[in-house]
């Protein structure tokens, strides 16, 4: 029981931790691949294109087993942990970026013709309207990202599905243990979507 | 978003290039100087990755996630088809666990669940059939936005001409829908081949699998599974780039 309980409490933390991370970094992504400057706008789209063209597993496998290869040594969480965020940050920069590309872009020249700077109108005039429209992108990114936690199972982190898999090897009772873990994954879904209305509401 | 630059801020740019690129330098400086450390850049270690017999082995992985791919992206969309064409309680109950439960607890059932019940597929199929089951749902909403994509002006037309309903749907209203759909089942394909690598879990000797038996096989690991996240990233960046060109193309027409 134990068992379920620690792999409740990792899957949880893992979601609650990466979604964390995969903002910040995909907020400065975003950020990246709107700037006015070319560079920086390339590395924004070279980021964006490599992370999420490539699959989570492979990063997780590369990230796992191959830092420790280049002397780099971290808790198997927190490795797992950094490959989801900067896994999941592509797909927040492409949201937010779509997010700020659908206010229409009227609003951006009015604020520009009143006089506001890029940081200015960025911030008072774009991202306001931008942050509702993302809500809902970035709850569906949130529900994938449970779903993406999985994986680090794989990878030997004690998570749902891999606490449901090794109880099922001793308890012999598949149906209810993977009925189980399933309904918990419906749970954390409805919670982020029940979230997400909240705060559009909010927003709104 | 900004305006045409003008002198003043044409400078800043340049001096916020040059500071970037700096930083970038460095960042790539240190990745390979801890690289260097630990002797991964040692050209014995990479020498491999220019034979003939390991991407052999890597490609044959590579087609085997093709293979797999395609069988699933076929069943996803008969399935989708079948889901978007009778939208009740069922399937909309069917599309939100799907959207919601883990591929891998669908695989693990594949692999621990059913062959207790005397269900034991080839391996072949428990990685298709899971991924199958939960791209069908995917599949099932680009169908119901592609029908949707199109303008109801479109079906009064063609029934107003004296068309059967049947008519209008096959030769008016889906021949517009896919023209709306196609960039977004590329884009799925993209997400498909990327979950194809769920083969590592059932050992179904796809691209990643293949990279971890090379790596056991060899030793390499970094050299390996950073040799196969780069043809993942060549093939899938191959897809996309069609994705996008569909995309222009439709936006073009619809103009």
């Amino acid at each position: 029981m134990s068992l379920v309980l620690e792999g409740f409490l990792n899957t949880v933390a893992l979601t609650l931790l990466s979604f964390a991370g995969a903002l910040v970094v995909g907020l400065v992504v975003a950020v990246l691949r709107i700037v006015p400057v070319p560079l920086l706008r390339g590395v924004g789209a070279v980021y964006v294109e490599v992370w999420r063209n490539v699959p989570l597993l492979a990063w997780l496998v590369l990230f796992v087993f191959g830092l420790p290869e280049v002397g780099v040594r971290m808790p198997l969480f927190w490795t797992a942990f950094t490959a989801i965020a900067l896994y999941e940050a592509a797909f927040v920069a492409e949201a937010l970026r779509s997010g700020v590309n659908s206010v229409a872009s009227g609003q951006g020249e009015a604020a520009r013709a009143l006089g506001l700077s890029f940081r200015q109108s960025l911030w008072h005039v774009i991202l306001p309207q931008a942050g509702r429209r993302v809500v809902q992108p970035l709850a569906n990114i949130a529900i994938a990202l449970t779903m993406a936690t999985a994986l680090a199972g794989v990878v030997g982190v004690v998570d749902m599905t891999r606490a449901a898999q090794r109880i099922n090897l001793e308890l012999a009772q598949p149906l209810l243990v993977f009925t189980g873990v399933g309904l918990c994954y419906l749970l954390m879904a409805a919670g982020i979507g029940f979230g997400a209305r909240v705060l559009e509401r909010r927003l709104a | 978003m900004f305006d045409a630059p003008g002198p003043r801020f044409r400078r800043r740019v340049f001096w916020v290039s040059v500071a970037s690129a700096l930083v970038l330098a460095a960042l790539a400086a240190l990745a390979l100087r801890q690289f260097a450390a630990n002797g991964q850049l040692d050209p014995v270690r990479w020498r491999p990755y220019l034979t003939w017999p390991v991407w052999r082995y890597l490609l044959g992985g590579l087609g085997s996630t093709v293979v797999a791919a395609f069988a699933t992206g076929v069943l996803a969309m008969a399935g989708g088809l079948l889901l978007a064409l009778r939208p009740n309680r069922f399937t909309r109950a069917y599309a939100e666990v799907m959207r919601t439960v883990p591929v891998l607890l669908l695989v693990y059932v594949m692999l621990f669940v059913l062959p207790s019940f005397g269900v034991n597929l080839p391996l072949f199929w428990k990685l298709v059939v899971p991924l199958a089951l939960s791209h069908a749902a995917s599949c099932a909403v680009i169908f119901r936005a592609g029908v949707g994509s199109v303008d109801p002006g479109q079906r009064e037309a063609g029934l107003s001409l004296g068309m059967p309903d049947g008519a209008v749907t096959r030769f008016v209203v889906l021949p517009q829908a896919v023209r709306h759909m196609t960039p977004l089942l590329v884009t799925q394909a993209v997400s498909l081949l990327k979950d194809t690598s769920l083969g590592y879990v059932v050992s179904y000797t796809e691209l990643l699998f293949n990279g971890r038996v090379l790596a056991n096989y060899n030793g390499l690991l970094i050299q390996t599974f950073i040799v196969v996240a780069f043809v993942y990233l060549v093939v899938n960046l191959a897809l996309s780039r069609v994705a996008h060109r569909l995309e222009a193309r439709r936006a073009r027409i619809a103009r």
